[in-house]
């Protein structure tokens, strides 16, 4: 006889050791997968880690990697507390890198320290307005804003084909549909061999938390993400706060956008994201939304990345298995967060009318 | 000319009326499965792979079936058993989805359907009904495919609204713990209708990869199992609807591609922004009338937990 009975404080050291085993039951599963496909698991997984870590180059690549993820899930963190599912991070990174460029490209002869901080208000403001659209909506007449979220991806997507294929062509391209590469002034520095988002990605960590933790608005976020009835009988302004913590979540992913057009593609494509605009989803929700936990699992999720793509090369894994194995981790941790709040007592003697 | 543009209408929207009707039953059981995409893609390159590997069209159809109900018994079992964030394995369902059709998808671009099963699916006027003029044209001259998508709406509507089971579930969806009391096994209507959700999803991909496009191409939904979801809002939960909201969303769907041949000024994204611009369109018109008609399942998105109560 099983009973399931709900358990009061389950303490940190027990959460983190349920949390690591349902990650080691995760890569466990995956091994199957890798036994199926004829490789040995152990070696997959050490080249892996050879390919984040093994030289200084890769590790700088997991780094760079690591920035885009650490910043859009800070922005998808805050939506997230407010229990406002913004899935939009994708287009919203794109509208921010649309908006970064377009001064990037109108204005390539300004000097970088003016064409920089334009580039990244653009990219601010790109985001923040493409997520204003949804949270206006949803404050407003309680419109869904997980699907209304996700269509505006597509429609951002469409959007930068239509510039790409039409009016931001380059000429210079011989036909090929891509938009110019930016000026170098349109370029972001490097600090200790890596482009000075990661110094951004931190100063941005510690800002959130801050704001969360220590300011009004960001303890009125955490009440409405509780309870919304609580926070409109506490007399917080709730259609206000949802508009600007949204603008703010999409502004965070607009500036990723801007990072990655200026750091690394140095142009504006369609593939400016990366997938980052999903991975984060998961990456803030691993870090159950805590700032500090984000670079840890962003970091952990990079390397991830970076691992597969060299694993591809050397056992001709495709890319994807990346994705199935984020898929993986996450089921399992939402699975492993039963055992934090719940306790299973098995009976010897069925006590009638229990089932 | 019109009729042909319904014609096709009505098979582009075939794959959408799968994929709402079974997130219409999820949700009716109180359950928000926010991983179609993922399930439609699962279905999608199993069906694709399985009609390669076999040349056999009922083999596809269930290969499809099979993982969409696979992928959907990993989200029951997380939300009902272990009572997981709805939105969030939703997510993890449609990331994972996505990754596994393009593994399993990889070296499969440019293959076409093997044609055993291309002429299976070929269209097969109905006798009788395809002679009535404009409609006979429209709705009855078409892939068996098509007609098996009519039958499970019909038939859904019915076992819904019709039968004892449909009774129970629309019980369970409205108000889970009197469902409980009244001696429902609500465990068991959850999964059974979460499953029967993918493997209705599955069969929506299969329809693309087996006979609407019909060859394998990298993320062949391009979003329709979003744009289901948020259909199942405009259907109101109601399965007759779905002839109204897929059928205008598949001409949604195909009207950039048929005006291009009429010489019109706008380009090509525009159009195809159209069905997601549409659809946020319904989200915003469907919240601002607000009615009691159209308010989603009582139980929608909430854990149940009996010891809770």
């Amino acid at each position: 006889m099983i009973q399931i009975v709900k358990k009061g404080e389950t303490s940190k050291k027990k959460k983190i050791l349920i949390h690591i085993s349902a990650l080691s039951f995760a890569l466990l599963t995956a091994s199957l997968f890798i036994l199926i496909m004829g490789h040995s698991p152990l070696k997959v997984y050490l080249s892996m880690i050879q390919g984040a870590f093994g030289t200084s180059y890769r590790l700088s690549e997991t780094i760079v990697k690591t920035i885009p993820l650490v910043i859009t899930s800070l922005g998808i963190a805050l939506a997230f507390r407010m229990k406002f599912w913004n899935i939009g991070a994708e287009g919203q990174i794109i509208m921010g890198a649309f908006g970064a460029s377009w001064f990037a490209l109108s204005y390539p002869h300004l000097p970088s320290w003016i064409l920089l901080p334009l580039m990244a208000l653009g990219g601010l403001i790109g985001g923040g307005l493409w997520a204003l659209i949804p949270a206006f909506f949803r404050a407003r007449f309680r419109t869904n804003e997980t699907i209304f979220t996700l269509m505006l991806n597509y429609i951002a997507l469409k959007w930068i084909t239509y510039l790409q294929n039409g009016p931001w062509k380059d000429p210079g391209a011989l036909g090929f549909p891509k938009i110019p590469n930016f000026h170098e002034h349109a370029v972001l520095p490097r600090l200790f061999g890596i482009h000075i988002g990661w110094l951004i990605a931190l100063v941005l960590v510690a800002l959130s938390a801050l704001f969360i933790n220590r300011t009004k608005k960001g303890y009125e976020i955490q009440v409405i993400g509780e309870s919304e009835n609580t926070a409109r009988y506490a007399g917080i302004n709730v259609p206000g706060t949802i508009l600007t913590t949204i603008f703010l979540s999409g502004a965070l992913c607009g500036l990723t956008g801007m990072i990655e057009a200026s750091a690394i593609n140095k142009t504006l494509s369609v593939e400016i994201t990366g997938g980052v605009g999903y991975t984060a989803i998961i990456t803030a929700w691993l870090a159950n939304l805590k700032e500090p936990l984000i670079i840890v699992v962003s970091f952990l999720f990079a390397a991830m990345i970076q691992g597969s793509s060299y694993i591809q090369m050397a056992f001709q894994i495709p890319q994807s298995a990346a994705e199935i194995l984020q898929g993986l981790i996450l089921f399992f941790v939402l699975g492993s967060e039963f055992f934090i709040r719940y306790r299973i007592h098995i009976r010897r003697n069925p006590v009638k009318g229990v089932s | 000319m019109l009729a042909s543009f319904l014609h096709a209408a009505v098979i582009a929207g075939t794959p959408l009326s799968f994929a709402i009707l079974g997130e219409i039953l999820t949700e009716r059981a109180g359950k928000l499965n926010l991983g179609v995409e993922g399930l439609m893609l699962m279905g999608a390159v199993i069906g694709f792979k399985t009609a390669l590997l076999t040349s056999n069209p009922f083999l596809a159809l269930c290969g499809a079936a099979l993982a969409g109900a696979a992928g959907a018994l990993i989200f029951a079992f997380l939300t009902v058993t272990l009572r997981s964030n709805q939105v969030v394995t939703g997510l993890a369902l449609t990331i994972f989805g996505t990754g596994f059709a393009s593994f399993a998808g990889q070296g499969l671009a440019g293959f076409v359907v093997p044609e055993q099963v291309k002429s299976f699916f070929h269209p097969l006027p109905l006798p009788l009904l395809s002679r009535i003029p404009f409609l006979g044209d429209v709705l009855f001259n078409h892939s068996i495919f098509v007609y098996a998508g009519y039958f499970v709406v019909i038939a859904a509507y019915f076992y819904l609204y019709k039968t004892h089971f449909g009774l129970n579930l629309r019980a369970v969806g409205e108000n889970t713990a009197a469902a409980d009391a009244a001696g429902i096994n609500i465990t068991k209507y959850k999964f059974v209708h979460i499953l029967a959700g993918g493997v209705l999803a599955g069969l929506g991909g299969a329809f693309l990869s087996l006979v609407y496009v019909p060859t394998w191409q990298d993320n062949i939904t391009t979003g329709r199992g979003w744009i289901a979801v948020a259909l199942v809002i405009f259907c109101k939960w109601n399965p007759i609807r779905i002839f109204i909201g897929a059928f205008l969303f598949g001409g949604l769907d195909i009207i950039g591609f048929r005006l291009q041949g009429l010489n019109i000024h706008i380009s090509q994204y525009f159009f195809d922004m159209l069905p997601y611009i549409v659809t946020v369109l319904i989200l915003i018109m469907m919240s601002v009338k607000d009615s009691k008609e159209s308010s989603p399942p009582a139980e929608l998105g909430r854990p149940y937990f009996r010891e809770d109560k």
